[in-house]
């Protein structure tokens, strides 16, 4: 079996804390004890691997994966796209991306959301897709509207997209989410504001990519993920990568 | 800058949010819209070794069961390699990862599988067999990762090198699951409590 590298460590000074309380429902669903920290093991460097016949090429283009024939989802038509890296700028390939978001009107297709805001019949709300071997992924889709939610009584979310990646092993398991350059509502959201750190919270903020647009069709917005990188193997029996 | 270390800094976690099923399992979301919903059978048809059931509830802070939780197990097969591990082989079909979710009502969430064997641990250790978990809902806003260990494994459980890591024994027990047999089949009872009295260990892996 290939020696390979261990991965650094998590950096616990760019995510957020499991007690946030401005964030109310994280109050009772934080650990209050300190986590034990593991050095890496097989069960933590390894993860499930997926492939093209797992998804559906239509799965990515959400503006139409859900509609009936001949219809389309209503609102801004974006591209998302971007690329998943580790912290040593390396591509990471065929890795599952997952999205799942609000339609144009801030509201989700999910039988617990009840927001006044109308079902598009049209949209589903959820895409897949893998990463190509230079770690790059796109989808299709219409951005999402900003919406409320009880935490105080007037807090509103920005629009956002929920992105799930994977990587190459359970240990760089990632849920987070993608938010739009210039939204005035990024700094108000106390789920934003769990990240401690302002670059963490510019990072996860899709950039408009006028090249990537479509003209006369599609707007762009470029989102890149950056997962947890590995050592080489310096010093050991067997050099491999570096 | 020549002595810029070139290195990128890892994407923040957001919390994964009530709407979870949209994404990851849109079936229990209330629509149908994948052929093909990842994460369903975790050991496939042709797995040897024992089937297993796993089953338990998450709880949170107050002593109420958290009902949009959402968790990732991972594991390896009944002879201790993980499907992805390369030069190693696992039966066909056996994935050893499985996306679970709660019945809404209840908070109560269950899954088949075979019972993994013990796993190579660092410096030539053994693990004891094990189950690792992730799990994302609401209110967490960074994944937690645990582990299940098996309670009918007393003596690789005391060997293992990651329960001996937790300083305080009576811990330990948060993480080792109680066999017991319903028609014949064995099931384990796995309840995670996120915090307070008891509060299950969760690991920075």
């Amino acid at each position: 079996m290939t020696k390979l590298g261990e991965y650094y460590p998590m950096d616990r000074s760019r995510q957020p804390a499991a007690l946030t309380p401005d964030y109310k429902t994280s109050v009772a669903r934080s650990p209050q004890y300190a986590l034990i920290s593991l050095e890496n093991t097989q069960s933590e460097m390894t993860g499930p691997v997926f492939g093209q016949n797992d998804i559906d090429p239509r799965d990515k283009d959400l503006i139409y994966n859900y509609a009936q024939a001949g219809e389309s989802a209503i609102g801004e038509r974006i591209i998302l796209h971007g690329r998943v890296l580790d912290e040593n700028a390396r591509p990471v390939p065929n890795t599952l991306v997952e999205i799942w978001q609000a339609n144009a009107g801030g509201r989700y297709r999910h039988k617990k959301d009840t927001y006044l805001a109308p079902i598009d019949p049209n949209f589903g709300g959820c895409g897949r897709t893998l990463t190509n071997e230079t770690g790059y992924f796109y989808f299709r889709t219409i951005k999402p509207g900003a919406y409320p939610w009880r935490n105080t009584i007037n807090n509103w979310r920005p629009a956002h997209i929920h992105l799930s990646i994977f990587g190459e092993a359970f240990l760089q398991r990632l849920i987070t989410q993608c938010y739009f350059e210039g939204d005035p509502l990024i700094p108000l959201c106390p789920i934003v504001q769990t990240i401690p750190d302002p670059e963490a919270i510019d990072q996860l903020t899709a950039r408009l990519d006028m090249n990537a647009t479509i003209p006369l069709d599609t707007i762009a917005y470029r989102f890149d993920i950056v997962l947890r990188g590995r050592r080489s193997t310096l010093f050991e029996n067997r050099l491999e990568g570096n | 800058m020549s002595h810029d270390l070139h290195v990128l800094k890892q994407t923040a976690s957001q919390t994964a949010g009530p709407y979870v099923h949209i994404g990851l399992a849109p079936a229990a979301a209330g629509f149908d819209i994948y052929h093909n919903e990842l994460g369903r059978d975790i050991a496939g048809p042709h797995a040897k070794g024992e089937r297993i059931r796993v089953e338990g509830v998450v709880i949170d802070g107050v002593g109420a069961p958290i009902k949009d939780v959402l968790i990732e197990v991972w594991q390896a097969n009944s002879e201790g390699y993980f499907a992805n591990s390369s030069g190693s082989e696992v039966e066909d079909g056996f994935c050893g990862w499985g996306r679970v979710i709660t019945d809404f009502e209840t908070g109560e969430w269950g899954f088949d599988t075979v019972k993994p064997g013990a796993v190579p641990g660092r410096d030539g250790t053994i693990q004891a067999p094990h189950i690792s978990f992730w799990l994302v809902s609401r209110g967490i806003n960074i994944g937690l990762n645990t582990r299940m260990y098996f309670g009918d494994e007393p003596e690789a459980n005391a060997a293992d090198p990651v329960l001996n890591l937790i300083e305080w024994e009576r811990r330990r027990a948060t993480v080792i699951a109680d066999r017991t047999l319903r028609d014949g089949v064995a099931v384990y009872r796995f309840d995670i409590k996120i915090q307070g009295e008891d509060e299950t260990i969760f690991f920075d892996i």
